[in-house]
């Protein structure tokens, strides 16, 4: 067994028992109350869904890069999906939204397996930029214009442009880590789950002032006690990461409050839609855009940063 | 109906799961029953008609057991074209097939309708008549959707919304957009003592526009 098989498989393990744990809560809890509690069942859909989730992980990352890469192109489909169904659009978009979901984000997760970093950090952002509005406006309709050439481009740069980020800390070639960027990934998203988790529970419960009022129930106190969590959660796991103790801790607080602020981000664009979510595709969890909104945030930043922090060491 | 051969029997099966299953992957199409749960109560779902997808669409989200004793009634021109929509139409859809060419034809539409109800099967209708291409939500509605009513009360008139499905593939383009479409079921209308057909038509169409998602385009 390779050293990062072993990992993985460890990585994995720990996971499992953390999930154990919380069925075998649910359903003491389940047990305990004579009528069916709905706030137990959705705490123990959310739990199921979390097993699919680990599961799949799990298997893509012992399948190897292509499966992972696979696995985060179904999720950036089924997000830009989600975004482009409540996004301002008309007939004369057809043809640019369809080269959006068969063309460009194909193509983008391409560069993630084929190693093109260059092409990856602007082929969307530069050259998708300039084309898709152009093939719309060949349809003559000017009507709502760059509202909807806007929102066409704000989907793909969330959706995929984001997403893709997180397949490729694969591609990160950092000294003595070789091959070990799937792990990365599972760091990635654990310290921002974490963050999220703490966040909401005790957020909830000891929150005093929240950040947006009106938008979130999210408070300042929530959002540091996910930090604090997300840090300690980096230290934890420091040992599948390229860095020291410390320096995990100061990369997982900076991805969970990238994450935080996009889960806040994603959220006022919900409310400007009328959404409570965007769809209901991940039971207990709402959408794709639902369950990766801080991963999403967060895979950019984490990306660069761990490159820039290659430079710097 | 006519018992089909095994292995045209097997063959519309697999096309039907088929249909189902790419449904589902492309647009994530989801049932929310509103004003009635998914219960083997006879019925007739009538719904909007944007697209020549929504028949399958309905389909589609009806769970399995109801599927296979709902049968959608549909133009007897239009599926049978070609051996292809023959098949599609007749054996996998089991479709009950109408003639919507007033003049030319010979058997009742209505009679059709009545038997397939009589032999306990659920309907899919569109009311509307034709395919719905102009600025309004909703058309007004035929008569037969009063027929019904009138002649089998004991039959549940289910209004059944399809949002979203004509940005999935708007009239003439080729390729469909891979967005996401519901089927709102709403609460059963039926006709009053007395009820006029117009009122009744008005009343069950307003009941089917009720459904509408707000924020739709």
């Amino acid at each position: 067994m390779t050293p990062m098989m072993r990992d993985i498989l460890l990585l994995a393990l720990a996971v499992t028992a953390f999930l154990l744990f919380l069925t075998i809560l649910g359903e003491r809890m389940r047990k305990r109350r004579a009528q069916p509690d709905p706030a137990v069942e959705v705490f123990m859909t959310r739990v199921d869904s979390w097993w699919a989730m680990v599961v799949l992980f799990t298997l893509a990352l012992i399948a190897g890069q292509w499966a992972v890469t696979l696995l985060f192109a179904v999720a950036a489909f089924a997000a830009l999906r989600e975004f482009y169904t409540y996004s301002v659009r008309t007939k004369a978009d057809h043809l640019s939204l369809a080269m959006a979901f068969y063309l460009i984000l194909p193509a983008q997760f391409l560069f993630v397996t084929f190693d093109l970093q260059r092409l990856l950090g602007v082929f969307i952002p530069v050259y998708v930029f300039l084309l898709l509005p152009f093939v719309s406006v060949l349809r003559g309709s000017t009507d709502r214009f760059l509202a909807r050439v806007s929102e066409t481009q704000w989907g793909l740069m969330i959706a995929v442009y984001c997403l893709s980020h997180v397949p490729a800390l694969m591609l990160l070639d950092l000294p003595g880590y070789d091959g070990r960027g799937m792990l990365l990934i599972a760091f990635l998203v654990l310290v921002v789950q974490t963050g999220d988790l703490v966040d909401f529970y005790l957020g909830r419960r000891y929150g005093r002032r929240r950040i947006v009022p009106g938008l979130s129930a999210k408070t300042w106190e929530g959002a540091g006690f996910g930090l604090l969590a997300a840090a300690l959660m980096g230290v934890a796991l420091f040992w599948i990461t390229p860095f020291n103790p410390l320096e995990s801790a100061a990369m997982a607080a900076l991805a969970s409050a990238c994450g935080q602020a996009g889960a806040l981000v994603l959220r006022a664009i919900k409310r400007d839609r009328g959404l409570r979510d965007w769809s209901h595709l991940i039971p207990g969890q709402g959408g794709f855009l639902d369950q990766l909104d801080s991963v999403i945030f967060a895979a950019p930043a984490f990306f660069h940063l761990t490159r820039l922090w290659w430079l710097a060491t | 109906m006519r018992p089909l051969p095994a292995l045209r029997r097997l063959a519309a099966r697999i096309t039907g799961q088929g249909l189902v299953l790419f449904a589902r992957a492309i647009t994530a199409v989801h049932a929310d029953w509103r004003g009635v749960g998914p219960s083997p109560r006879q019925r007739v779902y009538f719904a909007n008609h944007v697209s020549n997808g929504d028949m399958p669409m309905i389909w589609s989200v009806l769970p399995h057991h109801l599927r296979l004793n709902t049968r959608p009634v549909a133009a007897a021109d239009y599926w049978l074209k070609n051996r292809l929509r023959a098949f599609a139409g007749v054996e996998v859809f089991r479709a009950v097939l109408v003639d919507r060419r007033r003049e030319a034809r010979t058997d009742d539409p209505m009679a059709a309708i009545l038997e397939a109800l009589a032999e306990g099967s659920s309907l899919i209708i569109f009311p509307e008549g034709l395919r719905n291409q102009g600025p309004e939500p909703l058309q007004p509605f035929k008569s037969g959707l009063y027929n019904i009513a009138a002649a089998r009360p004991d039959v549940e008139l289910v209004p059944t919304w399809i949002a979203n499905l004509n940005a999935v593939m708007p009239k003439g383009e080729v390729i469909p957009l891979p967005l996401m479409c519901s089927v709102i079921f709403g609460a059963p209308v039926a006709l009053q003592e007395g009820e006029e057909r117009g009122a009744f038509l008005t009343r069950a169409a307003a009941a089917l526009l009720a459904l509408r998602p707000e924020d739709a385009p």
